[in-house]
C-alpha cells in the first residue's frame, strides 16, 4: 500500500520515444507546456533588452550633465524600457508559469482552448516585435509607457512614434484577454476530480485572480487607447483640450487599468513563492484561507485605488481622501500575506536553494517596497514625492524585489519540471547574490534623491544638489546587475542541455505537477488524479517522513508509455492561431500609413482583415481533435 | 463533435422557458419600452426629478429581465451568475466614480455642494 | 497507514482515454462567453463614462437634444437625436432578441414531434435564424439611415466631444451587432448544410448570448444617450 506518493505506474524499458523538435512543431504547438517555454524565452529574451535600454540610461545618469545621449533619445529609452518591462518581460513570464503550471496543478491535461493558447503566444511575440523594432530607427515610443495625452495626441508627438505605442499595446491587450478567457474557463472547469477551489495550489488561485483583474482591466485600456487612436488616426476630439476635452480623461481611464495591472504583476510572483517556500521549510503554507481572500481582496479593492496615481492633479480634497483611504486598505491584506510566509518559515526545516534564496528575498524586498508605497498613499506625502525618483525606487523594490525575484524563485523551482534537468545552484547563486547585491545598490540611493527632488524621466542633472553620490551608485548596481542577469543566462544555456538531470519529485514537493515525470509526457496524466487534499504528495501523519523525494537514479530506466498506447487523444498541432495573429497584425500595420497614404493604409487593413478572418473560420471549422 | 461538450451524467438545463414565457417577455419589453418613450414626450414627467431614476429603474428592469429569462442566467448553473454580476458590478460602480470624479455626480451634504 | 491524501488514478471511465473531464459538468464554450460577456461590461462601461463624461461639454453643437446657432455663420441647426426613429429600431433589436430564443429552442427541439403548423413554424431554426438576421440587418440599417442622416445635417465624429463620443459608442455596439448577425449567417450556413442537430445546441446558445448581450447594452445606451437629456 503506498503510504507516499502514489507510485508511476511504467513499465522498466529503455525511453524509446523521439520528441518532435522542429521549426514547424514550435510554430504548431498547441500544447501548454511548449507554449510556456516559448514565453519563457521570449520574456527573458526582452527582459535583457530592457535591461539594456536601462543600462544605457543609467549610463548617461551616471555623472551631472551627461552628454551620451540626446533628451529625445532618453524619451525613447524610459518609455521602452517601462512598457518592455511591463508588457514584454514580466507579464509574458508570468503567462509563462500559468501556462506551463495551471494545467498541472488542477490535474487537466491542458488549457480549455489550446489554440486559443497558442494564438495569445503569436500575438504576443509579434506585437513585442512591432513595438520593439521602431527604436533600432530611433522611432522608438517617447511619450512614457503610460502615454498621457495630451502629449501624446498628434498636436503635441505628431511623429510615427507613439503610433507604434497605440497600436502595440491594442496587440498586446488582444493576447492578455484572450489568455484570461482560456485560463479562467481552465480553472473553473478542468480541475481533477475532488480539487475544490480550496484545495487549489496557491499559484493556480492567484493566477485565477489575475486572470479576472487582466479581463476586467484591459477592455479599459483598450477604450483609452481606441479614444486615442481616433485622435491620432481620424482626427477626433477625446482628448483635445481645445475643443473641450478633459485633460484628465486619458489619467483616470489608464490608471482604472493601471492600478489592477501592478496587481497584475505581482500575484503570480506572490503565488510562486506561496508554492516554493512550503516546500522548502518542510511545512504547508501558513493561514491558506487566509491567503486565498487576501488575494481575492486585493483583486477586487485593486479597480478601488486607481486615483492614488493622480493626487497631483488638483482631484479634490474628497477624491483624494477617498483614495488614500482605500490606498492604505488595500496594504492590510498585502501585508497579512507577508506576515504568513513568515509564519510558513517559522520552525520549518529550511534548506536554501537558489529558489528559496529568491522566495525569502522577494518578502524583505517587496516589504521594504510595500513601505515606501504605503508612504505615497498619503496625498501630502505624495506631493512631495510623485515624479521623483523617491517613486521609481518604490516600484522598483515591488517589480524587480518583488514580480522579478518571485519569478526567478518559479524559475529555478520549475525548470526541472519542465526540461528534467536541473538549473546549477552555483551560478544561481551567483545570479542571486549580484541580484540581490545589485537591486539594492540600484534602488536604494534613489530613496534619496528622489527626496532630495531629482524628477523622474529627465536626461540629466546640475552638479552640486547632492545627486552625484546616489546615481553613480545606481549606475554601479546596474552593472552589477547585468553581471548577475548574465550568470542567469549563461546557467539557462549550460543547463538546458547539460544540466544534472531530474526526477519527477526532486524537492519533495506538495502538488500533483511533482507526481508525473520530468519532463512531463505531452498527455501529463496517465490518468487523471482524485484529489484528496491540499497537499497530494505529502503525507500529514505525525512521525512519517513527510514526502518522498525522488531521485534520477530511480526513475531513470522508466519507460514512459505515449499517449496512443494509453488511448489518449491528442490535439492536433495547427497553423492557424499563428496566421491568425498574423493577419491580425497585419491590418494594425495599415493604420501606421493612415495620415501618409490613406488608400494604401485601407488596402493594408483590408488584407489583414480578410486574411484572419478567414484564417480564423478555418480554425474553427477544423476540429482540434481526430474523432475517438 | 463537440469536444469540448461536458461529460455525461451531468443534469443541466431541465428548466427550460417556455415559448409562453418567451412571448410574454417580449411584450413586457415592447410595454416598457413604449412608457419610457412616452415618458420622454410627457413635460410634466420628463422634467421633473423622477425622470432620470424612472428611467434608470425600467432600462434596469428590461436589462434583468432579458438577462434572466433570455440569456436564461434564471435557469443556469450559479458559476454563470457569478461571472456576470462580479464584472457588472465592478463595471457599474466604476461608471459611477468616474462620473463622481468628473463632477457629473454630487452628493450634496447640507451646505457642501 | 493508507495515505489517504496520496492522489490516486480516478477510478470512473472519464479520466481513463478520451473523456474529457470537467468540474462543474459544463461546457467551456459556455463559461469562456460568459467571461467574455463580463469583460465586454467593462468595454462598454468605458464608452459609456466618457459619454457621460463629455455630455453637455461641447463647446460648439450640434447637440444630441438641444437646437444650436452656429455664432459665427449663423447656421441653426437642430437637436440631432430622432427619438421616434431610434425606438423603432430599439423595438427592432430587442423583438430580434425573441426570435433569437426561438432559433435556439428551435434547435433543442428538432426531433421533438411536431404535431401543428404552429409547432412546425415555432420548430423552424432557419426561419427563426433568418428572422434574427433580418432583424439585425434591419437594426443596423436604422443605424446607417440615423448616421448619414447626422453627417448630412453636420455632426461628423471630429465636430465636437459630442460627435466623437457619441459615433465611437454606438459604432463599436453596430460592430458589435454585425459581427453577431455574421456568426448568425455562419450558423445558418451550417444549418443549410448538415443540420443544425441538438448536439449543435451549445454553439447556438454562446451565439445567442453574445447576440442578447448586445441587445442588453442597446438598452443602456437607448436609455442614457437618447431619453436622459
Amino acid at each position: 500500500m503506498a503510504t507516499i506518493a502514489a507510485s508511476p505506474t511504467y513499465t522498466t524499458e529503455a525511453r524509446t520515444e523521439a520528441v518532435d523538435n522542429s521549426v514547424w512543431s514550435w510554430l504548431t504547438t498547441v500544447d501548454h507546456k511548449r507554449i510556456g517555454a516559448l514565453y519563457l524565452v521570449s520574456a527573458l529574451l526582452f527582459f535583457v533588452v530592457g535591461g539594456l535600454e536601462a543600462s544605457i540610461m543609467r549610463a548617461q545618469l551616471m555623472r551631472p550633465n551627461g552628454n551620451l545621449i540626446s533628451a529625445e533619445m532618453y524619451n525613447q529609452l524610459f518609455t521602452m524600457h517601462g512598457t518592455t518591462m511591463v508588457f514584454l518581460a514580466i507579464m509574458p513570464m508570468s503567462a509563462a508559469f500559468f501556462n506551463l503550471l495551471i494545467p498541472l496543478q488542477i490535474g487537466a491535461r491542458d488549457v480549455a482552448f489550446p489554440r486559443l493558447n497558442a494564438f495569445s503566444y503569436w500575438v504576443y511575440l509579434l506585437g513585442g516585435l512591432f513595438i520593439s523594432f521602431p527604436i533600432f530607427f530611433g522611432a522608438a515610443p517617447d511619450g512614457g509607457w503610460f502615454g498621457y495625452a495630451p502629449l501624446s495626441t498628434k498636436a503635441y508627438s505628431p511623429q510615427i512614434n507613439m503610433d507604434f505605442w497605440v497600436i502595440g499595446l491594442q496587440i498586446l491587450g488582444i493576447s492578455s484577454l484572450a489568455a484570461a478567457f482560456n485560463f479562467i474557463t481552465t480553472i473553473i472547469n478542468m480541475r481533477a476530480p475532488g480539487m475544490s477551489l480550496m484545495r487549489m495550489p496557491i499559484f493556480t488561485w492567484m493566477s485565477f485572480v489575475v486572470q479576472f483583474l487582466v479581463a476586467l482591466a484591459f477592455p479599459v485600456i483598450t477604450a483609452a487607447l481606441v479614444f486615442l487612436q481616433f485622435d491620432r488616426f481620424f482626427g477626433t476630439n477625446f482628448y483635445t483640450v481645445a475643443k473641450g476635452a478633459d485633460p484628465l480623461l486619458w489619467q483616470h481611464l489608464f490608471w482604472v487599468f493601471g492600478h489592477p495591472e501592478v496587481y497584475i504583476l505581482i500575484l503570480p510572483a506572490f503565488g510562486l513563492v506561496s508554492e516554493v517556500l512550503p516546500t522548502f521549510s518542510k511545512k504547508p503554507l501558513f493561514g491558506y484561507p487566509v491567503m486565498v481572500y487576501s488575494g481575492i481582496l486585493i483583486g477586487f479593492l485593486g479597480f478601488g485605488v486607481w486615483a492614488h496615481h493622480m493626487f497631483s492633479v488638483g482631484m479634490g480634497p474628497i477624491a483624494d481622501a477617498v483614495f488614500s483611504l482605500t490606498t492604505m486598505l488595500i496594504a492590510i491584506p498585502t501585508g497579512v500575506k507577508i506576515f504568513n510566509w513568515i509564519a510558513t518559515m517559522w520552525g520549518g526545516q529550511l534548506r536554501f536553494t537558489v529558489a528559496m534564496k529568491f522566495a525569502v528575498a522577494l518578502v524583505g524586498m517587496f516589504t521594504i517596497g510595500g513601505i515606501s508605497g504605503v508612504m505615497h498613499a498619503s496625498p501630502p506625502n505624495d506631493l512631495q514625492q510623485t515624479d521623483t525618483y523617491f517613486v521609481v525606487a518604490h516600484f522598483h523594490y515591488v517589480l524587480f524585489g518583488g514580480s522579478m525575484f518571485g519569478l526567478f524563485a518559479g524559475v529555478y523551482y520549475y525548470f526541472p519540471k519542465l526540461t528534467g534537468r536541473f538549473l546549477s545552484e552555483k551560478l544561481g547563486n551567483w545570479h542571486f547574490w549580484l541580484s540581490l547585491l545589485g537591486m539594492n545598490l540600484t534602488f536604494f540611493p534613489m530613496h534619496f534623491s528622489g527626496l532630495l527632488g531629482m524628477p523622474r524621466r529627465v536626461y540629466r542633472y546640475d552638479a552640486g544638489q547632492g545627486l552625484e553620490l546616489f546615481n553613480l551608485l545606481s549606475t554601479i548596481g546596474t552593472l552589477v546587475l547585468v553581471i548577475g542577469t548574465t550568470f542567469l543566462l549563461i546557467n539557462l544555456i549550460k543547463s538546458w542541455r547539460h544540466g544534472e538531470r531530474a526526477s519527477s519529485n526532486p524537492w519533495g514537493a506538495a502538488t500533483v505537477e511533482w507526481a508525473i515525470p520530468s519532463p512531463p509526457p505531452d498527455y501529463n496524466f496517465a490518468e487523471l488524479p482524485q484529489i484528496k487534499s491540499r497537499y497530494p504528495l505529502w503525507n500529514m501523519k505525525e512521525n512519517e517522513p513527510l514526502v518522498h523525494e525522488t531521485t534520477y537514479a530511480e526513475e531513470k530506466d522508466r519507460r514512459i508509455p505515449t499517449a496512443k498506447e494509453l488511448g489518449i487523444v491528442m490535439p492536433n498541432p495547427s497553423i492557424w492561431p499563428l496566421i491568425t495573429a498574423t493577419g491580425m497584425l497585419v491590418m494594425f500595420c495599415g493604420l501606421l500609413f493612415m495620415e501618409s497614404n490613406t488608400p494604401l493604409a485601407i488596402g493594408i487593413m483590408l488584407v489583414g482583415t480578410l486574411g484572419w478572418i478567414a484564417s480564423l473560420y478555418t480554425w474553427l471549422l477544423t476540429p482540434l481533435e481526430d474523432h475517438h | 463533435m463537440a469536444d469540448n461538450a461536458p461529460a455525461a451524467g451531468h443534469a443541466h438545463e431541465d428548466h427550460h422557458p417556455t415559448w409562453s414565457i418567451y412571448w410574454k417577455v417580449a411584450l413586457f419589453l415592447t410595454i416598457v419600452t413604449a412608457i419610457e418613450v412616452s415618458a420622454y414626450y410627457i413635460p410634466a414627467w420628463e422634467t421633473s426629478w423622477v425622470y432620470v431614476p424612472s428611467m434608470l429603474i425600467m432600462s434596469a428592469i428590461k436589462f434583468v429581465v432579458v438577462v434572466y429569462y433570455y440569456m436564461h442566467l434564471g435557469y443556469d448553473h450559479k458559476v454563470f451568475q457569478a461571472l456576470f454580476t462580479g464584472p457588472l458590478i465592478i463595471a457599474i460602480l466604476t461608471l459611477i466614480g468616474l462620473l463622481f470624479l468628473f463632477s457629473k455626480l454630487a452628493i450634496r451634504i447640507g451646505l457642501l455642494a | 497507514m493508507t495515505a489517504s491524501t496520496a492522489p490516486t488514478p480516478a477510478a470512473d471511465a472519464h479520466a481513463h482515454g478520451g473523456g474529457h473531464h470537467t468540474s462543474l459538468g459544463l461546457d467551456n464554450r459556455k463559461v469562456a462567453i460568459w467571461t467574455f460577456i463580463g469583460s465586454e461590461c467593462m468595454l462598454f462601461a468605458s464608452l459609456i463614462s466618457t459619454y457621460l463624461i463629455y455630455k453637455g461639454r461641447s463647446p460648439q453643437g450640434p447637440f444630441p437634444h438641444e437646437s444650436w446657432t452656429n455664432p459665427t455663420t449663423g447656421e441653426v441647426f437642430k437637436p440631432i437625436l430622432n427619438i421616434p426613429i431610434t425606438s423603432a429600431s430599439t423595438f427592432v433589436l430587442l423583438m430580434s432578441s425573441l426570435a433569437m430564443v426561438l432559433a435556439l429552442a428551435a434547435v433543442q427541439n428538432r426531433h421533438v414531434p411536431k404535431h401543428s403548423a404552429w409547432d412546425r413554424i415555432l420548430g423552424s431554426s432557419k426561419l427563426w435564424l433568418w428572422t434574427t438576421c433580418l432583424l439585425g440587418i434591419g437594426f443596423l440599417g436604422f443605424q446607417a439611415y440615423e448616421f448619414t442622416s447626422f453627417i448630412h445635417e453636420g455632426l461628423t465624429i471630429r465636430t465636437n466631444l459630442f460627435g466623437s463620443s457619441f459615433f465611437t459608442l454606438t459604432g463599436f455596439h453596430g460592430a458589435h451587432v454585425t459581427a453577431g448577425v455574421i456568426w448568425l449567417f455562419t450558423l445558418l450556413a451550417i444549418d443549410y448544410r448538415r443540420g443544425l442537430e441538438p448536439s449543435d445546441a451549445t454553439i447556438v446558445d454562446i451565439a445567442a448570448l453574445y447576440w442578447h448581450f448586445v441587445d442588453v447594452v442597446w438598452i443602456a445606451i437607448f436609455t442614457l444617450v437618447y431619453l436622459i437629456k
